[in-house]
């Protein structure tokens, strides 16, 4: 074999050669799609959000809440029917960003490890994709909570 | 001291010509309506197969494959003197599975996606040696199984990128035997195996094997070249198992880069071969399945015909795990060629 630094420049090599052929994803329709996806959930969030402040009479914070649970359960729903995927596949971040991809990335690995059981598969398994997103959101806020405290003495 | 059967570093001729005698594929849905379909002895109508769990799925694609062989060649499954098989799970579960339905002396092989000529590679030698007649050489994955091994849910909605490819739902089974040891026509015969070198250029992409592997493959064609003397134009095919579109175009630029420039009209990717492109695979098929399913399906047929008189088989494996990937370990990849000719009356 050749001394370490020809096996370098043979690997440079190979990676230019590598970034050559391999091809790219498509930027301005990967953003469009995200783009016009993302907005629409988010305009369908707010127009539920006007219907339970409008029809049930709650308060700008409940009908928030409310409006969360039904695009979780929608999520949920459509994760269990497997058209979630699909609608995903096409709109890339425009379903993950939106908590319709907190939902998705807990009900999938629910259905994925069912077989192993409710308890070391589906109870086991539930915050495989989700798990990470919880300890840092939830410690994040923690810590933006403690300084908050502090600065607003 | 060179053993007699081997030429070079790394190759092995098979003195005694072993003889491939019966194949068979068993595939899902989705390769049923690829450009082979018609060709494959079983095409499931659903990705479950009927049974429980996927994992469990992919165990009974590999029994009916191997028990389709076996009634091809009219053998009961007491006549197989070993099993060498191997698949994409842990533990290579679903190979274990299916020989303990079969019964049947079994050595389990992981090669990863090269498991297939390894497979060839290791029977040859039991059956040259005269250790092993017949030998049921298989492999086999699924997509379901593999998209949790490695990636995410299948209901997770992601993307996934251009360079990614998409795990077969297959398997495949192969009989080798002795020359002249059992009263059936000879599909074609294994005369050189080539023992790959575990090769790893620093890829770490988990989503473009291709590039992981085309250097591995490379090595061993550059092996086999230098070893034997012999030359590209002598093979009808140079087939490669799931390098796809990205590892196809790597391996020609890598390859006339070490000296070796091969042909292009006389290459042949089966991860490229098993599905149209609107059928949405990306960069094409991956998996232990493409290989072995396309060997029993395509390739094997051909020899027999008398379509192709000489073809180089060599499956690639990208050796990673989901440990090693998320420790940042580099993906090492191997490739092992076995070549396959046709028999004469």
């Amino acid at each position: 074999m050749q001394n370490s630094r020809s096996k370098q420049e043979f690997m440079e090599q190979y990676k230019a050669l590598i970034a050559r052929i391999t091809p790219r994803s498509k930027l301005a329709q990967g953003v469009w799609r995200s783009f016009w996806v993302g907005g629409s959930i988010c305009l369908f969030g707010q127009i539920l959000n006007d219907i339970w402040m409008r029809f049930l009479h709650l308060t700008l914070q409940q009908a928030g809440t409310l409006t969360s649970i039904t695009l979780v359960f929608l999520t949920a729903l459509l994760t269990g029917i497997g058209v979630f995927d699909v609608i995903a596949k096409y709109a890339g971040a425009g379903t993950v960003v939106p908590i319709t991809g907190f939902a998705n990335a807990m009900v999938s690995p629910a259905m994925e490890f069912r077989p192993e059981g409710w308890v070391l598969g589906t109870g086991a398994r539930l915050f495989t994709i989700a798990g990470p997103v919880l300890v840092y959101g939830i410690s994040g806020s923690v810590i933006v909570g403690v300084l908050y405290y502090f600065l607003t003495m | 001291m060179q053993s007699e059967n081997r030429i070079g570093y790394q190759t092995v001729e098979y003195r005694s010509r072993p003889v491939v005698v019966a194949t068979a594929s068993a595939v899902g849905p989705r390769e049923g309506k690829g450009p082979l379909g018609s060709m494959f002895d079983l095409v499931a109508d659903k990705a479950d197969f009927g049974q429980e769990s996927y994992e469990q799925a992919e165990a009974a694609l590999l029994r009916e494959a191997c028990r389709l062989c076996l009634s091809k060649a009219d053998l009961g499954e007491k006549s197989v003197q070993a099993m060498l098989g191997g698949d994409l799970l842990n533990q290579i579960m679903a190979s274990s599975l299916a020989a303990r339905a079969l019964k049947v002396p079994f050595l389990g092989l992981y090669g990863a996606c090269s498991t297939m000529s390894e497979g060839l590679l290791v029977g040859g030698m039991l059956c040259d040696g005269g250790y092993a007649s017949p030998v049921l050489c298989t492999a086999g994955s699924h997509y379901a199984t593999a998209e949790r091994q490695y990636r995410y849910p299948l209901e997770y909605g992601n993307q996934r990128t251009p360079a990614a490819q998409w795990t077969v739902t297959g398997a495949g089974a192969t009989l080798l035997a002795r020359s002249g040891s059992l009263p059936l026509r000879p599909m074609a015969a294994l005369t050189r195996g080539c023992i790959g070198r575990v090769v790893d250029m620093g890829v770490s992409d988990a989503n473009n094997m291709g590039a992981a592997m085309a250097p591995a493959a490379a090595a061993t064609l550059c092996a086999y070249f230098d070893d034997t003397g012999d030359v590209p134009e002598n093979f009808d095919r140079i087939i490669t198992g799931d390098l796809g579109y990205v590892g196809s175009e790597l391996l020609l630029e890598w390859c006339q880069k070490m000296g070796h420039p091969l042909p292009r009209e006389r290459m042949m990717d089966c991860g490229l071969a098993i599905y149209y492109p609107e059928q949405d695979s990306h960069a094409g098929g991956s998996g232990c399945g493409c290989s072995a399913s396309v060997l029993s399906a395509y390739i094997l047929p051909r020899l027999q015909r008398g379509e192709w008189q000489r073809v180089l088989f060599m499956a690639t494996g990208a050796l990673l795990s989901t440990t090693s990937s998320q420790q940042g370990e580099t993906i090492p990849g191997v490739a092992h060629a076995v070549v396959l000719e046709g028999v004469r009356e």
